[in-house]
């Protein structure tokens, strides 16, 4: 059996980059986030890697362009206002199609907003970020478990498609401590093939050029089509999620992250009570699971969507459902985390104005 | 079953040790759990306070707004979190510490010479021990033996005789009742 550990989600982020053969960090520290830069310290000298705490987040997501464009695995973790600043950057990255993992541990906004949990930063996320037409990979996890396998799943996806990769997690996810299994054996990074684009030396082969911009006439309309057509092939493959208790559910709650699991406790009380109830969890933002969606949408009447935020993927659910089902709303912004009763509560009065 | 547990009073007095004790004991045990620590605008000497839960099902949120098992360790936190605790919950208070009285009459009140015991064995700071034992025999959440095992994956770097004299704080607490 896989070795479990008693681990901060924080911790458990710094050791799925490490198992997942990154062996490059820069960063900048900001709450609710700091654990993580604080173990990448230990870790990354204890694996003869890099870790810099540079004197900006604007430097630090710089540094990974340069990084990835090396050809190796390199991240970053910070928390909402931090990640504002690096967006200049991830678009840069973005339009060079490089590969790195970002991590958002999510605190309140808009603005220094505080350091509790939430989720306000969805747009922001999957909608590119910052300017000019992209996409980031955006996965969501919702446990420690997953803090420590997705960094790997991230890396995975970003160099595959060479894209960047986003963790999106929030405050409550990092500061938690459970249970996390180790499920699988480290990577080495030497074994990690070598990128046939990488900016590795030129001495006996052709140059290769990494950057953003093309200023030829129609060139940077042809690279923004092909980037396109590689985001289709995302939206095709790349749509994660977990469905339970769906199967015959007149209502399904839609929940990512901290709160899917919140959900998942409301959904019980519901099923306890012989309320067909069930909980679609999105697993990756970007691409959402529009396909199974858009399947319930067929016979489930009724979706209702909780968020720590005023409303951000309802969005994505309205689109993916095309009004065939009615879709309510619950949400806790600024900090504010519900909890199961409330979410019952709710369930209670969807299904009960239908009666 | 879900038991979900605050432990409050001042930084220095264990809080967080206790609190990550219990979660890795239940973990030992098998059971769903999971910590959550007051983070952001803390103090040293300040005031500190974490959830834990330990439940047969998975954790839904790890923050608990309303236990039904409090441990009380410092006299600004009996006022704060007796308003909070559930109807027919467990209220455990260092009785060496705190002068007031909890008032509430529909929760079980357990007053614990915790911070007396602990210097009668030597050292006051192993007063979240005892409270950790007595809290063991009243509500059987978790075996004694069990919690000796936590606290040494916590105290990793702590003598041999340190982590003796934690048991036994944790023996008194339980042998208590």
């Amino acid at each position: 059996m896989a070795e479990k550990r008693l681990m901060y989600g924080n911790h458990a982020v710094v050791e799925g980059v490490i198992y997942a053969g990154c062996r490059f960090f820069a960063g900048y520290p900001i709450t609710p986030q700091n654990e993580i830069p604080e173990y990448m310290s230990i870790r990354m000298n204890e694996e003869g890697g890099v870790f810099l705490q540079t004197e900006s987040e604007i430097a630090a997501i710089n540094m990974l362009f340069g990084a990835a464009a090396a050809g190796k695995r390199a991240m970053t973790s910070s928390s909402s206002p931090g990640i504002s600043l690096m967006q200049e950057g991830i678009s840069y990255i973005a339009g060079a199609d490089m590969p790195v993992l970002v991590v958002n541990v999510v605190r309140g906004g808009p603005g220094l907003g505080n350091i509790a949990p939430a989720q306000s930063d969805y747009y922001q996320a999957t909608r590119g970020g910052g300017h000019g037409d992209y996409f980031t990979i955006t996965l969501a996890p919702h446990s420690g478990q997953e803090l420590f396998e997705f960094p790997r799943l991230g890396f995975e996806l970003a160099e595959k498609y060479r894209n960047p990769a986003l963790i999106l997690a929030d405050g409550l996810l990092g500061q938690m401590m459970e249970p996390v299994e180790f499920t699988y054996e480290p990577i080495d990074p030497t074994s990690l093939p070598e990128k046939e684009w990488a900016l590795s030396g030129c001495k006996g082969r052709e140059r290769r050029v990494v950057r953003s911009y093309d200023l030829r006439p129609g060139k940077l309309e042809d690279l923004n089509r092909r980037r396109f057509e590689k985001y289709e092939n995302i939206k095709k493959n790349e749509q994660r999620f977990r469905a339970s208790r769906c199967d015959d559910a007149d209502l399904v709650v839609v929940a990512y992250g901290t709160c899917a699991r919140v959900s998942d406790a409301a959904v019980r009380m519901a099923r306890d009570r012989g309320l067909k109830v069930g909980l679609l969890r999105p697993i990756s933002l970007w691409p959402f699971p529009w396909d199974v969606l858009g399947d319930m949408s067929k016979r489930v009447e009724h979706f209702l969507v909780v968020e720590m935020s005023c409303g951000q993927m309802i969005d994505d659910v309205k689109l993916a459902t095309e009004c065939r089902s009615k879709v309510q709303f619950h949400g806790r912004p600024g900090g504010g985390v519900p909890t199961p009763p409330e979410i019952y509560e709710k369930i209670l009065g969807v299904l009960g104005g239908t009666r | 079953m879900t038991n979900e547990i605050i432990i409050a009073g001042f930084g220095g007095q264990g809080i967080v040790s206790s609190g990550i004790i219990l979660a890795h004991a239940g973990m030992i045990e098998d059971k769903y759990v999971s910590f959550f620590p007051s983070y952001g605008a803390e103090m040293r000497g300040g005031t500190a306070n974490c959830s834990v839960v330990i439940s047969s099902d998975p954790v839904a949120s790890p923050i608990v707004a309303n236990p039904n098992i409090m441990i009380v360790m410092n006299e600004p936190s009996l006022a704060r979190f007796e308003p909070t605790v559930q109807p027919n919950g467990l209220f455990f208070f260092n009785q060496t510490l705190i002068k007031s009285k909890p008032t509430r009459k529909d929760i079980t009140i357990i007053p614990v010479e915790a911070n007396a015991i602990a210097e009668e064995l030597g050292q006051g700071r192993v007063a979240n021990m005892v409270m950790l034992g007595i809290l063991a025999k009243k509500t059987g959440l978790l075996k004694l033996e069990t919690l000796k095992k936590a606290q040494r994956k916590r105290f990793t770097k702590a003598n041999k005789e340190q982590l003796e004299l934690n048991d036994k704080a944790l023996e008194r607490g339980y042998a208590l009742l």
